[in-house]
C-alpha cells in the first residue's frame, strides 16, 4: 500500500537564539493509505505542533515531511495550499461558519474545486450530511444544532471533498462521552469506506480502540510506534 | 476556478454573512445612508449656490462689463466714475455703453408691512441691457416716476406679489421711499439677495438719495456686430484706468461663481462638508468591516486551513464594501430626493436631482467603501490557520 504521509528526522523549535525551545525531536513516522493513527501524549508534548506541520499550516525547516508526495520542508505557500485542499480538517471546536446552513458549510469544501455544478455540490453535500445522520438538518444553522451534531457536520465537511488524509485535533474534547465516541466511530467507518488515512490527536483513552496504530509522544519524542 | 466563481463565491459568502446579522447590517446601512445624504445635500446646496450666484449676470445682455477692481462680486460693488465708462466710446468697435446701478435696500411686504432686504437694479430704460422679456416690454412704465418691476422668483417673504398686483395693491416702500410696482419679471434669488427689483436710473437715485448719476457700480458695453470681445477687451484694458476690471460675459459669470466658491467661505464650507461626509462614512464603514473581520477571524482561519487563499478573503471584504455602498446608497438617494424637493418648495433654491449628480455621489460613496475595505484588509492577517488547532 502506498504511503500518504512520510516524515523523517523532523526537528522543530519555537523561538530563536537563546530562547529556542525544541518541540519536536527527530520524529520519524509514516502513514499508509487508509490507515488510522492516533497520537496521544501529555499536554505540551508537541502533538498539535506536529499536526500543523503535517497539515501545511506551519513551516518546518529540518528533516523531511512528505505529504501526498509533496515535500513541505522549505516549501512555498503555493505547494502547501494545493496539498491543503486535499486534506480534511477536524478541529477541537467545530469551527463552522455560523451564518451558513449545515449544507452551505459542507459545500464550502467543494467550492474550491472546479468542475462541479451548483446542483452537484448540493447533492454531494447533502449525501455527506445524510451519511453522518443529519439528513433532516440540512438547512439548520450552527446556532440551532447541538455540540455532537456540529461535530458531525464538521466531519461531513472534512469528508465531502474525498480527501486522502484527515487531520483531527482532539475532536471529542468538547463533546460528552457518548457523542464523542459516536462521532469518532462514524469518522472511522466513513474513512474506511473511502480509504482515507486519519491522523488523530487525542487525550481521550476511551477512543483508542478505533485506531490501527497508536503513537505516543512525550517531550517531542516518539516513545512507541 | 473560472472567472465567474472567482468573484461570485466570495461575494455570495460576504452577502450571507451580511444578512445573517440584521441589526448590524441595519447599523451599517444607516452609516452609509448618512454619508450619502450628507454628500447629496452639500453638493445640492453648492450647485444651487453657484447657479443662483450667476442668475443676475446671466440676465445681463452685453459684450463687455466694467467693474471696480475692489468689487468682489456684484452684490457688494465699489463705485467708479461714469466718465471712466464713457471713455470706452472712443474705441471704434464700441457701439453703446450703459451704466448699471446696484444697491441693497429694505423692501416692505405690502401685506404684512415687514421689511426685508433685496437687490435694486437701476438702469436706463432706453438701453437693452437686461435680457428679460418682461423688462423689455415694460420700458414705458419704467420711465414713469417711482415705478419698479418686481422679481417673481423672489422669496415669498416679500409677499404674494402677483395676487397683490391683480388686486391693484401695488404701492409699497423701498428704502422708506414710496414706489409703485408696475409688473413682474423673472430672475431668481441668490445667496446675496432674497429678491430683486428693477427700476430706472432716475428712480434708483430717488430710492437711494445719497447716490448720484456720476458714480456707477457697473458698466455694460455693447460692441458693433462682428467685433471680437477678446480683442476689444485687450485694447480697452490699456486705455482704462488700472483700477477698472474688464470682463467678457463668460468671465463675469466665472468671476461671480469664483467669488462664492473661493472668496466667500461658503464654497469652502460646502467642500469641507462633502469631505467630512466622506470621512464620517469611511470611519463607520471601516469600523463595521474591521469588526466583521475580527468576528469572523476563526471562520476565515478555518477556511484558510482548508485551502482558501488570501485573495479570496480580500475579494470577500471588497464585496462586503460594495454591498454596503449599494444598500446605503439606495435609501440615501430616495431620502435626498425628498430633501431636494423640500428645499425647492420651502427655500426656493433650484435643487435638481441630475443623473450626473447621482453618479457622482454613488462613485463617491463607492470610493469611500473601497477605501474602508483597503484599510480593513490588513486585519485579515490576524486569521492564522495554525492557531485553529
Ligand atoms: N505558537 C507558539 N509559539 C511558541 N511556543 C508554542 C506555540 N505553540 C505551542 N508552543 C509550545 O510548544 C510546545 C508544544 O505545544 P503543543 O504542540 O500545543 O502541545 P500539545 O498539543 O501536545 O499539548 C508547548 O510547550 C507550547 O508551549
Ligand atoms: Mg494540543
Amino acid at each position: 500500500m502506498s504511503t500518504v504521509i512520510d516524515v523523517e528526522h523532523l526537528n522543530f523549535s519555537f523561538g530563536s537564539g537563546a530562547l529556542t525551545q525544541p518541540v519536536l525531536k527527530d520524529i520519524t513516522l509514516s502513514i499508509r493509505k487508509g490507515e488510522i493513527v492516533l497520537i496521544t501524549g501529555p499536554s505540551g508534548s508537541g502533538k498539535t505542533t506536529f499536526l500543523t506541520i503535517i497539515g501545511g499550516l506551519r513551516q518546518a525547516f529540518h528533516g523531511s515531511v512528505k505529504v501526498l508526495d509533496q515535500q513541505f520542508i522549505n516549501s512555498s505557500e503555493q505547494v502547501k495550499v494545493s496539498v491543503r485542499q486535499q486534506i480534511g480538517y477536524i478541529f477541537q471546536q467545530h469551527n463552522l461558519l455560523k451564518s451558513l446552513t449545515a449544507l452551505q458549510n459542507v459545500s464550502m469544501t467543494l467550492e474550491m474545486s472546479n468542475g462541479l455544478t451548483e446542483q452537484q455540490r448540493r447533492d454531494r453535500s447533502a449525501e455527506a450530511l445524510i451519511a453522518v445522520g443529519l439528513g433532516d438538518r440540512l438547512d439548520y444553522k450552527p446556532g440551532q444544532l447541538s455540540g455532537g451534531q456540529l461535530q458531525r457536520v464538521s466531519i461531513a465537511r472534512a469528508l465531502v471533498g474525498q480527501p486522502k488524509i484527515i487531520l483531527a485535533d482532539e475532536p471529542t474534547a468538547s463533546l460528552d462521552k457518548q457523542s464523542g465516541y459516536e462521532a469518532v466511530s462514524l469518522l472511522k467507518r466513513l474513512a474506511k469506506e473511502s480509504q482515507t488515512a486519519i491522523l488523530l490527536v487525542t487525550h481521550d483513552y476511551r477512543i483508542l480502540d478505533i485506531a490501527d496504530r497508536v503513537v505516543e509522544l512525550e517531550d517531542g519524542v516518539i516513545k512507541s510506534a | 476556478m473560472n472567472k465567474l466563481t472567482w468573484f461570485y463565491f466570495p461575494a455570495r459568502l460576504a452577502w450571507r454573512q451580511l444578512i445573517f446579522d440584521r441589526s448590524k447590517l441595519a447599523a451599517a446601512i444607516c452609516g452609509v445612508l448618512f454619508a450619502c445624504v450628507l454628500v447629496f445635500m452639500q453638493l445640492g446646496f453648492k450647485d444651487s449656490l453657484y447657479a443662483s450666484a450667476a442668475s443676475a449676470p446671466v440676465k445681463l445682455s452685453g459684450d463687455l462689463f466694467l467693474m471696480h477692481k475692489q468689487s468682489e462680486a456684484m452684490w457688494r460693488p465699489i463705485q467708479f466714475k461714469r466718465s471712466e465708462l464713457m471713455r470706452v466710446l472712443g474705441n471704434p468697435a464700441v457701439a453703446e455703453a450703459y451704466p448699471l446701478y446696484l444697491g441693497l435696500a429694505p423692501f416692505k411686504n405690502i401685506k404684512t408691512q415687514v421689511k426685508r432686504t433685496l437687490m435694486v437694479y437701476g438702469f436706463d430704460p432706453d438701453s437693452m441691457i437686461f435680457n428679460v422679456g418682461e423688462v423689455k416690454n415694460k420700458r414705458e412704465e419704467l420711465r414713469l416716476k417711482d415705478t419698479v418691476l418686481f422679481d417673481e422668483y423672489s422669496r415669498p417673504e416679500f409677499g404674494p406679489m402677483r395676487q397683490l398686483l391683480e388686486a391693484d395693491r401695488n404701492v409699497t416702500e423701498i428704502n422708506d421711499y414710496k414706489v409703485n410696482v408696475m409688473g413682474l419679471f423673472r430672475m431668481g434669488v441668490s445667496f446675496a439677495a432674497d429678491g430683486n427689483v428693477i427700476t430706472s436710473d432716475l428712480n434708483f437715485m430717488r430710492i437711494f438719495p445719497r447716490r448720484n448719476h456720476g458714480d456707477i457700480d457697473m458698466g455694460v458695453i455693447k460692441l458693433h456686430h462682428g467685433a471680437s470681445a477678446k480683442q476689444v477687451k485687450a485694447e480697452l484694458k490699456s486705455e482704462l484706468n488700472e483700477f477698472i476690471n474688464i470682463f467678457t460675459y463668460e468671465e463675469l459669470l466665472k468671476y461671480e461663481k469664483d467669488y462664492w466658491a473661493n472668496t466667500a467661505p461658503i464654497g469652502f464650507i460646502f467642500g469641507f462638508g462633502t469631505v467630512m461626509g466622506w470621512v464620517v462614512g469611511l470611519v463607520i464603514v471601516y469600523q463595521i468591516l474591521f469588526t466583521d473581520i475580527a468576528n469572523h477571524r476563526n471562520e476565515f482561519a478555518t477556511l484558510k486551513a482548508m485551502g482558501y487563499e488570501h485573495g479570496y478573503f480580500v475579494r470577500l471584504v471588497f464585496a462586503s464594501a460594495f454591498f454596503l455602498a449599494v444598500l446605503g446608497f439606495i435609501p440615501g438617494y430616495v431620502l435626498s430626493l425628498g430633501l431636494y424637493h423640500l428645499a425647492e418648495s420651502q427655500m426656493y433654491m433650484p435643487m435638481p436631482m441630475l443623473w450626473s449628480k447621482m453618479i457622482t455621489v454613488f462613485l463617491f460613496i463607492l470610493s469611500m467603501c473601497v477605501m474602508a475595505g483597503l484599510l480593513a484588509i490588513r486585519k485579515l492577517k490576524d486569521a492564522n490557520p495554525a492557531d485553529m488547532f
